[in-house]
């Protein structure tokens, strides 16, 4: 585990980067940079009026990890395999950011960091509803 | 266009972020919540590393518009609501589960391998069904 202080600097720097990704987004397009919400947006059809947009941040967020993988450390990043979790997992993110309006992103960076109190209650639950999933999940039930 | 410059920068950006923060590594995420296992603080640094600049772009959104014109987004809801709460604890659980919210889950497509297609397919399905999800929630348990 001695590569955890290095961690702790690359997390510094990625979080810069998130923070100054929101920036562009607020004083350019004057847009709160929430990725479930720029992504619901689509899929449910009430963010058709700047479609464009939308799609443009997202391609871009799938695209930048291509270019950047071959010239940063080896990465994996460890995801289950377990179909049933994957997809439980995924419909709770899913139905939870929408019905809360905002996930780690909008709640959590950009909520946060204007005082909006909704950011921070929801950063609390879900942080401790994530919080509480793993220990059960992982030390009480030994699936994940 | 340069709404959709600005909004490939940002997504650029954030993409990049999450990429080089470990933050589509699962281990880190789902290392953080797990306070009783080998508990890894990077998703704090990078929490803390993006806030900054956040806090920076909010503070000079004052008597300024944005760079494409239009307004900024309006002061945010002071009203809590239980949609916050029950949203949250979901999308928590699902994060806690997984490992993955919305922003890494569409960076880590390119790399991550199936599992994260799955996640990535469920959470979409996930956002589709949250509005009925929402209306139902609603008529069984009337909000305040």
């Amino acid at each position: 585990m001695s590569s955890i202080p290095i961690d702790w600097i690359w997390g510094l720097i990625g979080g810069l980067m998130i923070g100054l990704g929101g920036a562009v987004f607020l004083l350019g397009n004057g847009r709160i940079m929430g990725a479930s919400g720029i992504i619901g947006g689509l899929v449910d059809g009430s963010g058709r009026s700047n479609a464009a947009e939308r799609l443009v941040f997202l391609a871009a967020v799938f695209l930048l990890p291509i270019v950047l993988h071959p010239l940063y450390r080896p990465f994996e990043t460890h995801a289950t395999t377990n179909v049933a979790v994957l997809v439980a997992a995924g419909l709770l993110v899913g139905i939870g950011t929408r019905i809360a309006n905002g996930c780690t992103s909008g709640h959590g960076v950009c909520g946060i960091s204007r005082l909006s109190l909704r950011g921070i209650v929801a950063t609390v639950f879900y942080i401790m509803a994530g919080g509480l999933t793993v220990v059960l999940f992982r030390h009480i039930l030994g699936v994940i | 266009m340069q709404r959709l410059i600005l909004a490939f920068i940002a997504g650029g950006l954030f993409g990049s972020g999450l990429f080089v923060s470990g933050m589509t590594d699962t281990t880190k995420v789902q290392g953080w919540l797990d306070v009783f296992g080998n508990w890894d603080p990077t998703l704090a640094f990078v929490m803390g590393g993006a806030i900054i600049p956040m806090a920076i772009a909010w503070a000079f959104t004052k008597g300024r518009k944005p760079l494409v014109g239009g307004d900024f987004p309006a002061p945010p809801e002071p009203k809590l609501g239980r949609n916050l709460v029950v949203g949250s604890v979901l999308f928590g659980m699902g994060w806690g589960l997984a490992g993955l919210c919305p922003g890494p889950a569409v960076a880590s497509l390119s790399y991550g391998g199936w599992p994260h297609w799955v996640f990535f397919a469920a959470m979409l399905a996930g956002m589709f069904a949250a509005p009925a999800v929402r209306a139902r929630v609603d008529r069984a348990v009337p909000a305040e």
